[in-house]
């Protein structure tokens, strides 16, 4: 009797739970009233606080760790004013489409994601809402890096861009008696940083930064500098979708600038294979190198951040492109392009899709919204964009006046990338140890062979 | 409800006994549902998806056996169960006769043996990821003088590995081996002395066969151990240097967890098949580890 008492107790225990279990994941409660009446045409500038903008809420799984801060400021400010809730979280460095694959599989799943090229759309089509002829998309000035679907829906937009190059500390190159304007060519680069490396215990600053292969700074080669040899072959065969196979044909144009980064460096080569990215940026900040291949994103770490306590004149950086000893390439512009597409989760609530698409508006078009994106994202390809303060963007700009042609991000077919990179990385990494032509060797059986595996593996 | 008493405990009494035989399924129901709701609910859901073909969990669609067949002819994974296989040997001796050595030595008097316990335990409270960057530092530092550097060649990785685990481990199991050896009765020991036993022969007919036990439980767990180990490998070498072998790429010192890992990470078409990797792995390592318990638990013997 007692007996059965306690597994009735148990059991009512049991039902509470899942009782519990029950209210707590209910949605928000519906509106009674039909959500699709409010167009994104009433700007939510234009609403009072007491009438927010939807009775949804936003979730943007950020992609930058850089601009988290901005980002939580902007979404703060927004909630403040239209009492719409935005929540931003950062996935941690270089681990985004693992948070993105848990926070989706998630009751309140991001509202608001990162799809950064064809790989992410092959993942994340069904999750994709079509952004054809949505408010935000009408702001666009351009459509040219939106992804679409098949259907040529739009399904990612871009919204910002960004460009890398070997930033030039124009200041130090002026001390070593050479001009911007010296530099139109791979030949004229090299003559360049082989005068300034040989004179650099009299000038007490080296040519390039170290080319630290440590996962922090690695990228930059696996992912950007290769991708410029890439970029050559992909124009000579009309490649524009991602490839099954290439043929490395501008491998020893790689190998060229490679050897220039390594050897024009007052840092060791067999060191560099636990040189950090932190350790680069600090030898061009600190003024002990004139050249240093990064992105326009770095300009905030080398102008603004005073915690990083560089704070450099931005009037003495410049960008210059990535020159390799290809024929025609004075006329190269800088490496242009985005991995910064957002994507709307079509699988989220009516309102929440709503309320996500009313705060992309405002951010593309608020004075609040296009002073962040200018300040923190540089080029944003949006109508009430304001002028970016970043020296990269604007040298961007420069070279696309001038009308030298853009560097395409290659890197963007990459299969499988992140195994891809890591064997280029370990290639390279051995080769810059002991350059010698075996190696280099394996470094082109990395990039082309290893291509062909990762299609493979990608696809199968 | 008259089971045999349990005698000489304090719960034997009447007043304790009779509410606890009754209501017990009031104190064990929370726990039993964390047990289905964290353990027995996903391993089944995670047997489920082995065969399926999904992103996220609730999109999962049924295909088969596939996954496996994929998952098998896969020479990353042939290759990291090799590595594996051989760093769980390597391991297993090593971390079982030092950390016999260390016990052995400090159940012995010696001036400040308690200092020296704490110490060679003390790794065990660092976790894997730290330990693994750490000893990347050490270890890259070492060989910068060599003008190399860890992920250079797999040995270098493998070799890491084993010093990074045995440095971690032997602490732990050194404790095991301590009380094990403080529970070998003193008088069996003096006999052995009295009818004229040296050293070594109380050691391995005395000493041994009574801290079999211990022995059982040390090798189950480094044996486990070391084919779970994914932190330390993850944070150490990451699976690099990742070289090409007749078209197929392999990272070198990968070990099974971390070829797991990464396959998932590959994209959505291998899902599936590093979930049937995990089914694999987790036979394969309750089958080692029942064989191993049987085999050692023969040898024990009773006091």
């Amino acid at each position: 009797m007692k007996k059965a008492l306690a597994f009735l107790v148990a059991a009512m225990m049991l039902v509470a739970c899942v009782g519990c279990n029950n209210t707590t994941t209910e949605p928000t409660p519906a509106p009674t009233v039909d959500e699709p009446t409010t167009t994104p045409e009433t700007t939510p500038e234009a609403q009072t606080p007491e009438t927010p903008a939807a009775t949804g809420s936003v979730y943007y799984l950020n992609f930058k760790p850089e601009a988290d801060a901005a980002w939580q400021a902007l979404a703060e400010s927004y909630t403040a004013q239209f009492g719409v809730p935005v929540k931003v979280v950062t996935a941690a460095s270089g681990t985004y489409s693992d948070t993105l694959n848990a926070q989706m599989g998630k009751e309140g799943a991001p509202t608001l994601f990162q799809c950064g090229n064809a790989q992410g759309l092959a993942d994340w089509n069904d999750y994709m809402l079509d952004l054809t002829d949505t408010a935000v998309y009408n702001e666009m000035t351009t459509d040219e890096y939106n992804l679409h679907d098949e259907t040529g829906a739009v399904k990612a937009i871009a919204y910002c861009y960004e460009s890398y190059g070997i930033i030039v500390n124009t200041a130090l190159l002026k001390q070593a008696g050479y001009e911007l304007t010296d530099i139109t060519d791979f030949a004229s680069l090299k003559a360049v940083a082989d005068d300034i490396h040989a004179r650099s215990a009299e000038l007490g600053f080296d040519a390039f930064s170290s080319a630290g292969l440590d996962p922090s700074s690695s990228w930059r080669f696996s992912g950007h500098l290769v991708s410029v040899p890439l970029f050559y072959e992909f124009r000579d065969d009309g490649v524009t979708e991602q490839p099954a196979t290439i043929k490395g044909t501008y491998i020893d144009n790689f190998r060229q600038i490679w050897d220039l980064y390594i050897t024009d460096s007052a840092a060791n080569p067999t060191s560099l294979s636990t040189s950090t990215g932190d350790e680069s940026e600090a030898e061009f900040g600190q003024g002990k190198a004139v050249f240093y291949q990064n992105g326009s994103w770095e300009y905030s770490n080398l102008v603004l951040r005073e915690d990083l306590g560089f704070m450099m004149n931005a009037d003495d950086l410049a960008m210059i492109p990535i020159y390799c000893g290809v024929e025609g390439e004075e006329k190269a512009g800088l490496c242009s392009g985005t991995e910064n597409l957002w994507a709307v989760n079509s699988q989220a609530s009516e309102e929440d899709i709503q309320a996500t698409l009313d705060f992309l508006y405002w951010v593309v078009t608020s004075d609040e919204g296009t002073q962040m994106l200018a300040d923190n994202l540089g080029a944003v390809p949006f109508k009430s964009a304001k002028v970016p303060a970043n020296s990269f963007c604007a040298s961007a700009q420069e070279y696309a006046f001038a009308g030298n042609y853009n560097v395409a991000w290659a890197f963007n077919h990459t299969p499988n990338v992140d195994s891809w990179r890591a064997g280029v990385v370990t290639a390279l990494t051995a080769y810059t140890a002991d350059p010698s032509d075996a190696n280099w060797e394996a470094v082109k059986t990395a990039v082309v062979e290893g291509w062909a595996i990762e299609y493979a593996a990608q696809n199968g | 409800m008259s089971r045999k008493r349990n005698d000489g405990t304090m719960v034997n009494s009447r007043l304790i006994r009779r509410p606890i035989q009754r209501w017990f399924p009031v104190f064990i129901l929370p726990t039993f549902i964390c047990f289905i709701i964290g353990f027995i609910w996903p391993f089944i859901q995670g047997i489920y998806l082995s065969f399926c073909k999904f992103n996220v969990a609730k999109d999962a669609q049924w295909i088969g056996i596939q996954n496996y067949v994929k998952a098998l002819s896969d020479p990353g994974f042939i290759h990291a169960f090799w590595n594996t296989a051989a760093f769980a040997v390597v391991s297993i001796i090593l971390i079982n006769v030092i950390a016999f050595a260390i016990a052995f030595a400090l159940t012995h008097k010696m001036r400040g043996s308690n200092l020296f316990r704490t110490v060679f335990f003390m790794p065990n409270l660092i976790g894997g990821v730290v330990l693994g960057y750490i000893w990347s530092l050490i270890f890259d530092g070492i060989l910068k003088y060599y003008s190399t550097y860890l992920t250079a060649n797999a040995t270098y990785g493998f070799w890491g590995l084993v010093i990074l685990v045995a440095w971690q481990q032997i602490g732990y199991m050194m404790i095991i081996y301590i009380a094990g050896l403080q529970a070998v009765p003193e008088d069996m020991l003096e006999a052995a002395e009295i009818d004229g036993a040296n050293g070594w022969q109380k050691l391995f007919r005395v000493t041994i066969p009574n801290v079999m036990p211990s022995i059982t439980i040390c090798t189950f767990l480094t044996l486990t151990n070391s084919f779970k180990m994914f932190d330390q490998n993850l944070a150490l070498t990451g699976g690099l240097p990742q070289v090409i072998q007749n078209g197929a790429k392999i990272n070198m010192t990968e070990l099974l967890a971390l070829n797991i890992y990464s396959t998932y990470n590959i994209n959505k078409n291998w899902h599936g098949v590093a979930q049937a990797k995990a089914v694999i792995f987790f036979l394969l390592v309750a089958v080692l580890a029942i064989v191993q318990l049987t085999a050692t638990r023969r040898k024990e013997v009773q006091q």
